[in-house]
């Protein structure tokens, strides 16, 4: 419960419209796409970095815990407000606040859902790249505060790479501006580059800087099925050896095709044990070259069939039977855990093997898919939580599983963060002495620990 | 007296509930959440609420009425949801549960505070002009008009002007001839072409003659039972589907032709869930357009003249349609026409925002929905903009209106029987 005096001092900051101690607004702001739910004491929707600093400093004042968020989309819980506290929805500052053609830069309140701000550039010729599944609906504040990914990530990188500067606000209320407009800067330390994937800890980011680069002329999708996992993941190798980096290299196992067989316009047969779509984007001479090579590449790895897209239509075919997988994974079992490892794209066809022998051997299904060409799978371990034991299996099975990826050089997460979910495997990847030095900012940077507490690292 | 049947209760969607991931897609595609931007409007929040409804974890009170009032019933977020979770009927099932629990009132608190806003009362003035005294003199109490334009507010503007002197069914006779070798047809008024927009009827009736099918036009038909079950009025709904079912069974006809989407909707969706009887009466009904369309329909128009002039024509599809899968139709028929010039639309299947008695309770929201539509038949260049719906249409029409555009709503089937009817 939080005191009404509280309350009275929310509402002379935002307007008495702005913030809800209301039954349903408390419930629908628990939870996210991890599923788990903490209900805030109240829910605040700010519309300016000012505002946002009076709640800091009064968070700080009262010692009441707040929690950023945007769309709550996230898969770790980066955004449940697990002590209760303030939700602060983030999504009142939703404006494009200008695209620069001369410089290509936009800048952009946290709000703003990423499609939204993609069609925007488009339409002037311009591109921002990161394209996480969420696009639709998440916001470029949340990309920007989970440093979020996506299947083009594979040759235009991630959200940090396109992040030039952030106004801030810091746990303690402080409204601070990092990096800038210009594509170098080194006056000072890389605080944007902190910040981007500090996982809302470190501020509340009130307005982002993005650099935007030349829209691609066009693009060609193909779709290759191999007789083995071991085929394409030799593949996804192939290829990146060879020199060639793809707009997107996604992959599925057999698993995932079983799932997806019926309901796609294209044929899968039986014999077909793994998939990849690849994608590669640029002037037309050059990806005809490009897709040929690739073609003649993967040919000796076992390939059954190849769909190339003659048109836009085809090509849209083809990512209809990769955006299927997720919903029909309930098939296998009705409750999955959503792994995101990501390792060195060499140890790609090892790194599946190990995930089969372990799946042989708790005799639990794990279905893999995801964006192969950055070593970046997404691991579902299927299990029906009604059955008793099932959820041990499927822990101890992650366990093996981030043990695995790190001896291969990977990490456990590749673009959803560590939120809740994977707090407790923290130390599996990061050395004592790495954590302490973390912990060590947030704890100068947030004395009181009201900023997203309960996140990345567990509590002491 | 036999118990009525029931739709589900909120408990009958505890799994199809439990499918419901948060994974946040319906924030893209809930129109409702588009102009407000709340989670308690958009479908997983909806689900959350609901679930915390049936479990006891939250109250049925006025915020969670609020909540729930908030949904067009357009079933957009049903068709984007990977797990294909129903919320629209979550919705509707929440609503009785809410009204069983707390009465009527928490949905009809529209009533006081309608009157108390001049805007709303002035967009319910303008869409019932035609229809008022009428409205207030003879429609039955059960009929879906009652609680789209609640009584009182209808009393206090008695100055309206009347609509057309006698309903639909009251100028046709229960039983139409055709050929004698043609199947028998009976026909699903619906309430508004009954009472408000009785041309589309006629429209229909020239069209069946056309084809040679025998028409029945039973009497003691009543209102679908959409709009009760929008209101979450449960027990009006179970009593309009029984009489439906009575009426609709005595003669056997072959098939039940709607002329609304909504009344299509109610009287197939919505009724199978109340046992076999329903379910197997909900087999023989289909959308007028579909009708057409699967008798080669097509041809007939094809062949009728040429006039020197077309107007240019729209088309919206209503999301009733569109969820049963028959977007189709209606635009098949209207590329046919040779009267007419179909154009595209941007925003074609975008909901027109009237969402039931959602227009009543919310209506500003409604009125920026209906703004967008309004815009896209003005952007369009088009002279009419044609849907299959007569809910749509006076939504459509009022958008035009407040937008101060000259351009009209109509019915496929108007634009049909005018062709029709200039045949020598």
């Amino acid at each position: 419960m939080i005191a009404t005096r509280i309350i009275r001092i929310i509402e002379d900051i935002v307007g008495a419209q702005h913030v809800s101690t209301a039954d349903t607004d408390r419930l629908c702001y628990s939870y996210d796409a991890t599923q788990r739910q903490h209900r805030p004491d109240a829910v605040v929707w700010p519309s300016n970095a000012k505002e946002v600093s009076l709640l800091l400093k009064m968070a700080n004042a009262e010692g009441i815990p707040v929690y950023p968020r945007g769309a709550g989309s996230g898969f770790t819980g980066g955004s449940l407000p697990i002590h209760g506290g303030l939700a602060l929805v983030m999504t009142r500052l939703d404006a494009i606040l200008r695209i620069d053609e001369a410089n290509l830069i936009a800048e952009v309140e946290p709000g703003v859902v990423t499609r939204q701000l993609q069609k925007a550039v488009e339409a002037l010729g311009l591109f921002y790249p990161p394209d996480p599944a969420s696009l639709k609906f998440s916001t470029l504040g949340g990309n920007v505060a989970e440093c979020a990914g996506g299947p083009r990530c594979v040759k235009y990188g991630v959200t940090k790479d396109y992040v030039l500067g952030l106004e801030v606000v810091t746990p303690q209320g402080d409204i601070i501006r990092t990096g800038g407009e210009t594509m170098k800067g080194v006056v000072g330390y890389d605080l944007t580059k902190l910040l981007v994937g500090s996982e809302g800890t470190l501020g509340v980011i009130t307005k982002i800087i993005l650099k935007l680069i030349p829209l691609p002329a066009a693009k060609k999708t193909m779709l290759v099925l191999f007789d083995s996992i071991d085929g394409a993941a030799q593949a996804v190798a192939a290829i990146i050896g060879g020199k060639i980096i793809p707009t997107t290299l996604e992959f599925m196992d057999g698993t995932t095709i079983d799932c997806v067989r019926r309901g796609t316009d294209l044929e899968l047969p039986e014999a077909a044990r793994a998939v990849l779509i690849i994608e590669v984007d640029g002037d037309v001479d050059l990806i005809e070259k490009q897709a040929a090579t690739i073609l003649q590449l993967v040919e000796p790895l076992g390939v059954v069939n190849t769909w190339v897209a003659a048109n836009s239509e085809e090509s849209e075919s083809i990512w209809q039977v990769r955006r299927s997988v997720s919903p029909s994974l309930r098939k296998v079992n009705p409750d999955k855990f959503n792994e995101d490892i990501c390792v060195p794209r060499s140890r790609l066809p090892e790194m599946i093997r190990t995930i089969e022998a372990i799946s042989h051997r708790l005799q639990i299904p794990i279905v893999n898919f995801g964006h192969a060409g950055d070593g970046n799978i997404h691991v579902n371990i299927m299990v029906d939580k009604a059955e008793p034991g099932q959820e041990q299996k499927a822990e101890q099975a992650i366990e093996e599983i981030f043990t695995a990826t790190l001896k291969l050089g990977g990490t456990m997460s590749g673009e959803h963060g560590v939120g809740v979910t994977k707090a407790p495997y923290i130390p599996m990847e990061l050395d004592p002495a790495a954590v302490a030095y973390m912990k060590a900012i947030k704890k100068a940077l947030d004395p009181n620990n009201i900023l997203n507490p309960g996140k990345i690292f567990l509590q002491d | 007296m036999k118990r009525l049947d029931r739709h589900k209760s909120l408990a009958d969607y505890r799994q199809q509930m439990d499918q419901c991931v948060k994974c946040g897609v319906c924030r893209a595609h809930c129109p409702v959440f588009g102009e407000e931007g709340r989670e308690a409007v958009v479908a997983r929040g909806k689900v959350a609420l609901a679930h915390a409804l049936l479990n006891g974890d939250i109250e049925p009170d006025p915020q969670l009425s609020e909540s729930f009032s908030q949904c067009l019933q357009c079933g957009k977020c049903v068709r984007r949801c990977p797990t294909q979770v129903p919320v629209d009927d979550i919705v509707l099932a929440a609503r009785r549960e809410i009204v069983s629990r707390r009465g009527l009132s928490l949905f009809g608190r529209s009533l006081t505070s309608l009157l108390r806003r001049p805007r709303l009362m002035h967009f319910l003035a303008s869409s019932a002009r035609r229809a008022a005294r009428l409205l207030f003199r003879r429609i039955p109490q059960k009929s879906g008009l009652r609680l789209r334009f609640p009584a009182p507010f209808i009393d206090r503007q008695r100055s309206l002007p009347a609509l057309a002197k006698k309903t639909f069914r009251q100028r046709h006779p229960e039983f139409i001839a055709g050929q004698p070798d043609r199947p028998i047809i009976a026909l699903f008024t619906g309430c508004m072409v009954n009472y408000l927009y009785p041309e589309i009827g006629e429209g229909a009736l020239k069209a069946l003659a056309a084809i040679g099918f025998n028409v029945i036009i039973p009497k003691n038909q009543g209102c679908c039972g959409l709009p009760a079950l929008s209101a979450g009025d449960g027990a009006s709904a179970s009593e309009l589907a029984a009489r439906n079912l009575r009426a609709f069974s005595e003669q056997q006809p072959d098939q039940i032709v709607t002329l609304c989407a909504s009344c299509h909707s109610g009287l197939t969706h919505h009724f199978r869930d109340l046992g076999p009887d329903y379910a197997a009466l909900a087999e023989r009904v289909v959308d007028i357009n579909d009708l057409l369309v699967s008798q080669g329909f097509e041809e007939i128009l094809q062949q009728l003249p040429q006039p020197a002039q077309k107007p240019k024509v729209a088309v919206h599809t209503p999301c009733h349609l569109r969820n049963s899968g028959l977007d189709e139709p209606p635009k098949q028929l209207l590329a046919a026409l040779p009267t007419i010039e179909l154009i595209k639309m941007k925003k074609a299947n975008a909901c027109c925002g009237l969402g039931g008695t959602f227009s009543v309770h919310h209506y500003q929201t409604s009125r920026q929905l209906g703004a967008v539509k309004a815009n896209a038949v003005k952007e369009s260049g088009a002279d009419l903009v044609a849907t299959a719906c007569p809910g749509c249409i006076m939504q459509l029409q009022d958008s035009l209106d407040q937008a101060e555009l000259p351009q009209r709503a109509c019915h496929v089937l108007e634009l049909v029987g005018e062709a029709l009817a200039k045949e020598p």
